[in-house]
């Protein structure tokens, strides 16, 4: 399944609840998940149409679509945070009934994800201290997934005396500390100037490959998702169903200037653009009618 | 850098006290050489005031009143905060019991210190209940409030770090809804320190509300505005001991909302 092989370091796989994966079994598999809001009344709201794919281990999938695609919803039930209405969102192979303890997730907010009330160190540690880890233990912890986001220096700090990417490279220190298998991003870098982007892409990049994670990064940026990712999924407008899931053909390592200056980069950008505009073009049509 | 942040706000606090001395110093300029026993000299009143409640034993009033009122206040906060965590917590029960928590908060706690009485005499209990059951209120409605109003996306981190249950209550609910918690507190403080006299003056053998009252019953005037000096000052020194504490409590709080400011 997995489109791309990577070889996984010893004693990284296993940990899930249910058995050990099969190799090449998908991290995240969804099967026909459809989201509605206030179901079966007349309010009915469908947030998240028919949507079936997977994510093989070690990759990094983004997922693209119109405001209104139900880019959320879908995060939020590959999560395990949400209850598709009807359709299966499994993890590892086992159902999805709460937030498995191998998935870390960055929101897109993070003045609204952080907690206030801790410095940025009691904030890496909270979910480890709920996994029982010891202090010491904790401690070197802290210290790595903090150097790995260049925030050695802030732990006695508190987020809110932060800049808003330091912040969010917090927020993602965070959802690394337990070494997740799957690393669900919302929208993560939404919040920031351009600049700081194109630096929170690269780093991210570069996590993927230290603690070689699955990553499925939800995004409205078509560069962004084309520079990041090894598969794009992309949705329809609301509600949301997959229009084509596109296989991004450039090298690796990707670099903010040759990447995005490769022909193929071009090439995609207009494809994936013609996807996301006609449809929700027609989208809107359909709305007028 | 922390203490002195949240040591700032009530030193700024302290200079109002402008005020304050103007109007003391009024009182003492329009009251000296006044003949009416209503209105003493406020010099008369002071040097009464060092007397009584310095040199004197009425301080012992005191102990018995603050006791009431500590273990009374303390019984309302950790009462309110827990049964509204609890009933954060449990859905179902808190919309079964929302109808009848509010028929109790709107009812007058006073009216209900004949029943008391009934119940639990004129003794110590009876002031601490009192004093417990209206204070109680303020802070259980502005817990349940203030859980209600937690940020959903601090709900989901929350539940992505793991976190659930009484786990996820005291580490992510209570600290999110802290500020409303303590607005709810003080609210509670006010009505503690009103019952805790209004329980003395109903019914009792001794504290300051007692005092005060037998003062102005046996006419002595300048006894009672030295007991009303002195209980003004004791709100005074339980309200600054507060907004310390707070400060100290919700130090990230005022800090995260300072820095919102400037951006």
């Amino acid at each position: 399944m997995s489109r791309v092989s990577r070889s996984q370091p010893p004693g990284r796989s296993g940990a899930a609840a249910g058995g050990t994966p099969a190799a090449g079994a998908p991290v995240v598999s969804l099967h026909s998940v459809r989201k509605a809001y206030r179901a079966g009344g007349s309010a009915e709201r469908v947030a998240l149409g028919e949507v079936t794919f997977d994510v093989g281990r070690g990759e990094f999938v983004c997922v693209v679509g119109p405001s209104g695609a139900g880019k959320t919803t879908l995060l939020r039930c590959m999560a395990g945070l949400a209850a598709p209405t009807s359709g299966e969102a499994r993890f590892e192979g086992a159902p999805l009934r709460r937030v498995p303890d191998q998935v870390g997730v960055v929101f897109q907010d993070y003045s609204r994800s952080l907690y206030p009330w801790l410095t940025v160190s009691r904030n890496v540690a909270l979910p480890l201290k709920v996994r029982g880890v010891d202090r010491a233990a904790r401690a070197a912890r802290i210290e790595e997934v903090l150097r790995s986001v260049s925030l050695a220096d802030v732990g006695r700090q508190y987020p809110w005396q932060l800049s808003g990417g330091m912040q969010q490279r917090v927020a993602i220190a965070r959802a690394l500390a337990c070494h997740p298998e799957l690393l669900l991003m919302d929208e993560p870098f939404a919040s920031v100037d351009a600049q700081t982007r194109f630096e929170l892409e690269d780093l991210i990049l570069a996590l993927r490959e230290e603690f070689s994670v699955t990553v499925v990064f939800v995004t409205h940026d078509i560069d962004e998702a084309i520079y990041l990712a090894d598969r794009i999924v992309v949705l329809s407008a609301s509600p949301g169903t997959v229009t084509e899931i596109v296989d991004v053909a450039l090298p690796r390592p990707r670099d903010q200037i040759t990447s995005k200056g490769d022909e193929r980069f071009a090439r995609h950008r207009e494809h994936i653009m013609s996807l996301v505009m006609s449809r929700s073009a027609a989208a809107r049509a359909a709305r007028r009618d | 850098m922390i203490m002195r942040q949240w040591l700032a706000r009530p030193a700024r606090a302290l200079t109002g006290l402008w005020l304050f001395a103007v109007l003391a110093a009024a009182w003492w300029v329009t009251s000296a050489g006044s003949t009416s026993p209503f209105f003493p000299p406020l010099e008369t009143i002071l040097r009464r005031l060092y007397q009584l409640w310095f040199a004197g034993s009425a301080k012992q009033q005191l102990a018995s009143s603050l006791a009431h009122f500590a273990l009374g206040y303390a019984i309302a906060a950790v009462a309110g905060i827990g049964i509204g965590a609890l009933l954060w917590s449990l859905r179902r029960v808190r919309e079964a019991t929302s109808p009848f928590v509010y028929f109790l908060y709107v009812l007058p706690t006073p009216v209900l210190v004949p029943a008391i009485m009934t119940i639990f005499g004129i003794g110590f209990a009876m002031k601490v209940v009192i004093i417990a059951f209206a204070a109680v209120w303020p802070t259980l409605l502005n817990t349940l409030d203030g859980m209600n109003g937690v940020d959903p996306v601090k709900l989901d981190s929350a539940r992505v770090l793991g976190l659930s249950g009484p786990a996820m209550v005291r580490s992510v609910v209570l600290p999110a809804a802290g500020p409303q918690i303590v607005a709810g507190l003080r609210n509670s403080l006010q009505v503690s320190i009103i019952l805790m006299v209004v329980s003395e003056i109903v019914a009792s053998t001794g504290g300051i509300g007692y005092f005060i009252l037998t003062a102005q019953q046996n006419f002595s005037f300048v006894d009672m505005w030295t007991g009303i000096i002195v209980l003004a000052l004791i709100g005074t020194v339980l309200n600054l001991a507060f907004v310390l504490a707070e400060h100290w409590v919700l130090h990230w709080h005022y800090g995260a909302r300072a820095t919102e400011g400037k951006r």
